[in-house]
């Protein structure tokens, strides 16, 4: 009952864990992701990822700028330009 | 033969020239290690690119309207090669051999009746380069003003080449950089990257992937990351091969050093015996006059 989120910038590979819920600003709206979303794929804005540990949990707010993400059956890749932090 | 003085001159300063080799060996090889830890955490991003550009790609092949930058100016004409050298020497023979591809490759082009034009990253290849193609070097970027090139410098790099294309000043660019294998190893290769070349690894996707905000959109945007990332790269396996040759070179100038000291210094031995032989046979010959 996890999401497996990675975010990438290209220095590092920032992280990969399993996540309740990721919520991405994407170019045309937030956007949240839960195990088992449909394939999707979307440009991201600046602005800050947040990220469920938990159902229920406070959110981590992380900041990126310029980028990607693609929800595939493996689960949410974000290609990030910049992470702050 | 030299003097007993003059050698002794001589030993002295191979043995500063070793100190400095070796120094530089040493420093060589902890930024080595910097370096590949560098080059290595830059592969996730670089592999995941690949991957979302190969299934997007999958899905516009095909189509005539893809972007410019896929699909080209229709001509392959102008052809511009971007050379990545490194900003520093003491490193061998790594900056004449990426020199020596280039040349290879804009001969090849240029028999084969195409027009070349370079674009210089770094400084060391710029007088090689200017000698035998004194009109052909189109402009450079200069990264030897910041310690360790990174993305923005790789994005700086990008933005000029992507203006370029687009402003139509050539039809295909490549790139030429030296490829770290080991630090005994470094090859330089040359790669395509405009038009960006279709991915050979075409991933499949059954389900059906919903884009936002289209396809071409999210390509369009793609595209140009692809390039810097390639940039990017280009620069950490610079830094990494830099390292490395540097490291190799600079061993065997500090052998070379020591080998050289030995023999002055058996020299040196040799010249000063002879003088006390000679002192000797003198004080005895006079003893013997008397």
């Amino acid at each position: 009952m996890s999401l497996h989120f990675e975010l990438v910038t290209p220095a590092r590979l920032v992280r990969s864990e399993e996540v309740h819920m990721v919520v991405v600003p994407g170019t045309d709206g937030e956007f949240g992701v839960l195990e088992g979303h449909a394939p999707f794929m979307s440009t991201v804005k600046d602005g800050a990822i947040k990220v469920y540990k938990a159902a229920g949990a406070a959110p981590e707010e992380i900041k990126v700028q310029g980028g990607f993400a693609e929800v595939s059956a493996k689960g949410l890749t974000v290609l990030a330009e910049h992470v702050e932090g | 033969m030299a003097s007993l003085k003059e050698l002794k001159g001589r030993i002295n300063s191979v043995k500063s020239t070793q100190k400095i080799t070796k120094a530089k060996q040493m420093v060589a090889a902890a930024k080595l290690r910097k370096a590949q830890a560098a080059a290595e955490a830059a592969r996730p991003y670089a592999s995941r690119l690949a991957e979302v550009m190969g299934s997007l790609a999958a899905k516009v092949a095909g189509q005539d309207n893809g972007p410019l930058l896929m699909r080209g100016t229709g001509s392959d004409q102008r052809h511009l090669l971007v050379v990545v050298n490194t900003d520093k020497g003491l490193c061998g023979g790594l900056n004449s051999n990426i020199v020596k591809e280039a040349k290879l490759q804009a001969r090849a082009l240029e028999a084969a009746g195409k027009t070349v034009t370079f674009y210089l990253v770094g400084k060391k290849g710029r007088a090689p380069i200017k000698r035998d193609f004194p009109n052909a070097i189109a402009a450079g970027f200069d990264t030897s003003t910041v310690r360790t090139p990174g993305f923005d410098e790789a994005a700086a790099i990008a933005q000029e080449l992507l203006a370029m294309f687009e402003a139509g000043k050539f039809d295909v660019a490549h790139l030429v950089a030296p490829k770290f294998k080991s630090a005994l190893a470094q090859d330089p290769v040359t790669t395509q990257i405009i038009p960006v070349p279709a991915p050979t690894k075409i991933v499949v996707i059954d389900a059906v992937v919903e884009y936002e905000p289209g396809e071409e959109e999210i390509l369009e945007e793609l595209l140009p990351r692809y390039v810097t990332t390639q940039i990017f790269g280009a620069l950490l396996e610079r830094e990494a091969s830099e390292q490395g040759a540097s490291m190799t070179a600079m061993d065997n100038a500090t052998r070379n050093a020591g080998e050289l000291i030995n023999k002055l210094t058996i020299q040196y031995n040799r010249s000063r015996q002879a003088a006390i032989t000679t002192e000797l046979i003198e004080i005895i010959a006079g003893a013997e006059a008397l």
